[in-house]
């Protein structure tokens, strides 16, 4: 049985649908990503898990739990970090941490073990106002807060939204050390690049679940063959590339052109062969594995 | 005035009490161009980008935007420029036309300048049967193309965009993207912010700002070249990596 189960799930706000028909399931010590962009349902889907709100149809447990009947036994046993930050400004970092301990009957210092690798980082802070921290610092003691009563699940909603790269990269580390001990994660992110550090990951989008399955099974999924073209003058050759024979798609990524094709139609050559005609003498144009963003981008255009 | 450079900016200094944000900045902006203003957070960014814009006054430091004195013309600065955050940038419960009308006033064009932009602005983002809708019902790749034409709205010669892509779907990160570059081929000189790396390559040049100081400064193919990295998220890593202080 998993840790999570979630079964047609559905939401709506007056006419707006929020969720449709959304079902997963998260296995023990799993990180599992939830990964889409703004407004897709990832913050409502989050907040019926945590049983702070109802859905309108569909069922769920958490450990076993129901998601609608057993809501104050699944409070106690669920970590929760909500995406805008949540902790009492006024309070100092350690009056918080006190605080959410105090709430869930637990002192810090009996679960000190859990939380000593990310606390370290901020206990040279620890009389400092919440308020008064830098962003880093605040998600470090908001993941602490999540974590004070030794939660079985941990919902992170958008953790590293708004944060810088390297940053990023740190957050995510801290996430597999959290898993090591056995906790399951549960995790929102626009971020795409951010799917391969998930064991498994669903992709959402207008409140509809368009692809799930580990990050090498959904990229294994990918129904065409995919280029990467670069050249000098990225952007005019884009507008050519676009609409020659025999492609499906092209989108820029980064220092390279992403272009999907039709095999029977187009090939390496008969596109450099187009791009020369077109003056373009400088493209290069090499065969890639997609990454999960063109995944993420095919499955959305459907 | 100077005439080739967007912006000309030289040993730029912003202090906060004791705290030097912005620590002797000098950089230069071409008309024309797609600068990248990178940085972790905490590194200034913000900082000097309320100066360039106009909303702060540098503690030392000199430099024009737009052809205006930073210290001396900010009343200008502000109704020469653009600017666009994913933050904010439309009233929600204003439609979209009350929006373009607001904007359109608080940049001083005539009734009739306005009339013609609003529906100018209609159908080039082909959002003709939205007009009368509230903002805060669009989609939000909408959004972000109708705040990005009504940053234009009074035909600056340069606009910044703060995190202008943050959050929203791929592909309509891409087709923002592509509007950048369209809007740029006209002439218009873009200043933007991201924590997107793959969004660093599209830039003519980037700077990186690492504890209130530019860091590095070039175009994506050099800081590459320079740094022996395969992309521009290696380069973030090396070069904000760097940074001693707490944000």
């Amino acid at each position: 049985m998993g840790v999570i189960e979630i079964n047609g799930v559905s939401k709506s706000y007056g006419q707006l649908k929020a969720l449709s028909d959304i079902s997963l399931e998260v296995g023990q010590g799993e990180i599992f990503g939830l990964i889409g962009p703004d407004g897709a349902g990832k913050t409502t889907l989050f907040r019926i898990m945590t049983t702070l709100m109802l859905p309108d149809a569909g069922s769920g447990s958490i450990c076993g739990l129901d998601i609608v009947r057993d809501y104050s036994r699944i409070r106690r046993i669920i970590g929760y970090m909500p995406g805008r930050f949540s902790l009492y400004q006024d309070l100092t970092v350690k009056e918080n941490l006190d605080y959410f301990a105090t709430l869930f009957g637990t002192t810090v210092s009996s679960s000190y073990g859990t939380i000593r690798e990310i606390y370290s980082q901020i206990e040279p802070f620890r009389d400092r106002r919440a308020g008064k921290l830098s962003g880093g610092m605040k998600q470090k003691l908001a993941l602490c807060c999540a974590l004070v009563h030794k939660p079985a699940v941990l919902f992170l909603d958008e953790p590293t939204t708004g944060v810088d790269a390297v940053s990023r990269k740190d957050f995510w580390t801290m996430l597999s050390r959290i898993r090591e001990s056995g906790v399951s994660v549960f995790v929102s992110t626009p971020y795409m690049d951010e799917a391969s550090m998930c064991d498994r990951l669903a992709m959402i989008r207008d409140g509809k679940i368009i692809g799930t399955g580990t990050p090498a099974g959904i990229v294994s999924g990918y129904p065409y063959r995919l280029l990467a073209v670069e050249g000098k003058r990225m952007y005019p050759m884009l507008k050519i590339l676009r609409v020659a024979e025999g492609v499906i798609s092209c989108f820029s990524f980064g220092n390279s052109h992403h272009l999907a094709y039709d095999p029977a139609k187009t090939g390496k050559e008969a596109l450099l062969k187009t791009m020369h005609a077109a003056g373009f003498d400088d493209c290069s144009v090499r065969e890639i594995v997609p990454g999960i963003e063109d995944c993420f981008m095919q499955l959305a255009g459907k | 005035m100077n005439t080739g450079y967007a912006i000309h900016i030289r040993n730029l200094v912003k202090k906060f009490g004791d705290f030097t944000a912005v620590d002797n900045i000098s950089f230069d902006v071409r008309k024309g161009e797609i600068f990248g203003f990178l940085g972790a957070n905490g590194a200034g960014k913000t900082t000097a980008m309320r100066i360039l814009c106009g909303l702060s006054r540098p503690t030392s430091g000199s430099g024009t935007v737009a052809g205006f004195d930073i210290r001396k013309e900010q009343e200008k600065i502000k109704r020469h420029i653009g600017y666009m955050s994913q933050k904010f940038s439309l009233y929600p419960d204003l439609t979209v036309r009350e929006n373009i009308r607001l904007f359109g006033g608080i940049y001083g064009l005539k009734d009739r300048e306005i009339h013609e932009k609003t529906e100018a602005m209609l159908d080039m983002l082909e959002i003709r049967d939205a007009g009368n809708r509230f903002a805060a019902e669009l989609p939000l790749g909408w959004k972000q193309r109708l705040s990005f034409s009504i940053a234009l709205i009074h035909s600056p010669q340069i606009v910044f965009l703060d995190e202008p892509t943050g959050g929203v779907d791929p592909e309509t990160r891409r087709r923002f993207w592509e509007l950048i570059y369209d809007t740029a081929e006209h002439g218009t000189t873009i200043f933007v912010t991201t924590h997107y790396m793959d969004e660093a390559e599209y830039c003519d040049r980037v700077s990186i700002m690492v504890d209130g100081r530019i860091a590095a400064m070039d175009s994506p193919a050099g800081l590459k070249e320079s740094l022996a990295a395969r992309d521009m998220d290696e380069v973030f890593r090396i070069v904000a990596g760097r940074a001693v202080r707490e944000e």
